[in-house]
């Protein structure tokens, strides 16, 4: 009985906290064509509360204020490259998820490349200097008289 | 024996440099805005709704601008820090309440003190978007001229204030 109490006690609550949720769902905007480019370009814009959410997906109020923003200078008629630029004015290239290429990311972008350079002349080098170890014997003609007749009677 | 040295040199240089990127703080993101004009605004006054403030009227001094708001906990952690800061009397300090309700914000600063000159009101968090806001409390230096000369993200602990914030707005103050 104890636990029946309990339960609907649980359920009551779980009713009076639902509304709550609902506060989520933000009104779907008017004009749907604003709406996807809203989300084409916060998916390559990292919220700066949580970190390795985008833009896009955040919860954080600052990113509701940032898409607020973003939603504001669509309907301004700026670019996408606009917005990013007004963005990364203000908040620096940690928000962009696709940095730009410039000197200071060129080892961001071109260091995976670096080390597969590097990777590949270590291979070589080794594989060359490998190659020189192994010294081919010459077989004297006594080995091959004895190969042959070794592999003759593996064959008959 | 010398066939280990080399995975070992690599693992070494691996480590340290988990050792220090762990150390790093990777909330604080550098501010583009240093050595950049501040981003004007006129907004009102927290204390007083008819007045507005821009930091146009700052021109000519330095000054601190620090976002705060009512809801913010580590706002409480630094205030005494800026309550002793605003008696000594180094340079005025202007208050930012970002998105906070006015009876709120009022009802904390008579609470913990009150070491702003003056505190505009950010209720929409607009102004706080213009100067790369993104975790309070943020506190900006801005010389004579109006530009940012320094962005401490997260509380004013004693030693940025003592080793970074005063000694240069001394300087600055040349």
């Amino acid at each position: 009985m104890r636990i029946l109490h309990a339960m609907a006690a649980v359920l009551a609550a779980l009713l009076i906290v639902s509304p709550v949720f609902a506060k989520e769902a933000t009104p779907l905007a008017e004009d749907p064509v604003v709406e996807q480019r809203l989300i084409h370009i916060s998916e390559e814009l990292r919220c700066l509360v949580c970190q390795n959410e985008s833009l896009a997906g955040s919860q954080a109020e600052l990113a509701q204020d940032l898409r607020r923003e973003v939603r504001d200078l669509i309907k301004q008629g700026n670019s996408d490259q606009q917005i990013k630029d007004f963005l990364v004015s203000r908040y620096g290239d940690f928000v962009l998820y696709r940095p730009q290429f410039k000197p200071t990311t060129w080892l961001l972008w071109g260091g995976p490349f670096l080390l597969l350079i590097v990777g590949l002349v270590v291979l070589v080098s080794y594989l060359r200097r490998r190659s020189k170890l192994i010294v081919e014997a010459p077989l004297s003609e006594e080995d091959r008289k004895r190969a042959e007749i070794l592999l003759k009677g593996e064959q008959s | 024996m010398n066939r280990f040295l080399l995975p070992l040199g690599i693992f070494i240089v691996l480590v340290s440099f988990l050792a220090v990127g762990l150390r790093l703080n990777p909330r604080e993101v550098p501010s583009p805005l240093v050595g950049k004009p501040a981003p004007d605004f006129s907004v009102p006054q927290l204390h007083d709704e008819a007045a507005m403030f821009s930091p146009q009227e700052m021109a000519g001094k330095v000054w601190l601008l620090n976002v705060w708001a009512s809801w913010c906990v580590s706002c409480r952690e630094e205030h005494p820090i800026l309550n002793e800061f605003a008696k000594s009397g180094t340079t005025p300090l202007v208050g930012l309440n970002y998105k906070d309700k006015r009876e709120d914000g009022i009802r904390w600063l008579a609470r913990f003190g009150d070491p702003y000159l003056l505190s505009a009101v950010d209720s929409d968090g607009r102004v706080g978007i213009n100067y790369g806001v993104y975790g309070v409390p943020e506190t900006y230096v801005i010389d004579k001229a109006g530009v940012i000369r320094f962005k401490q993200i997260g509380p004013v602990t004693p030693a940025v204030l003592q080793q970074k914030i005063i000694p240069l707005v001394q300087e600055l103050n040349k």
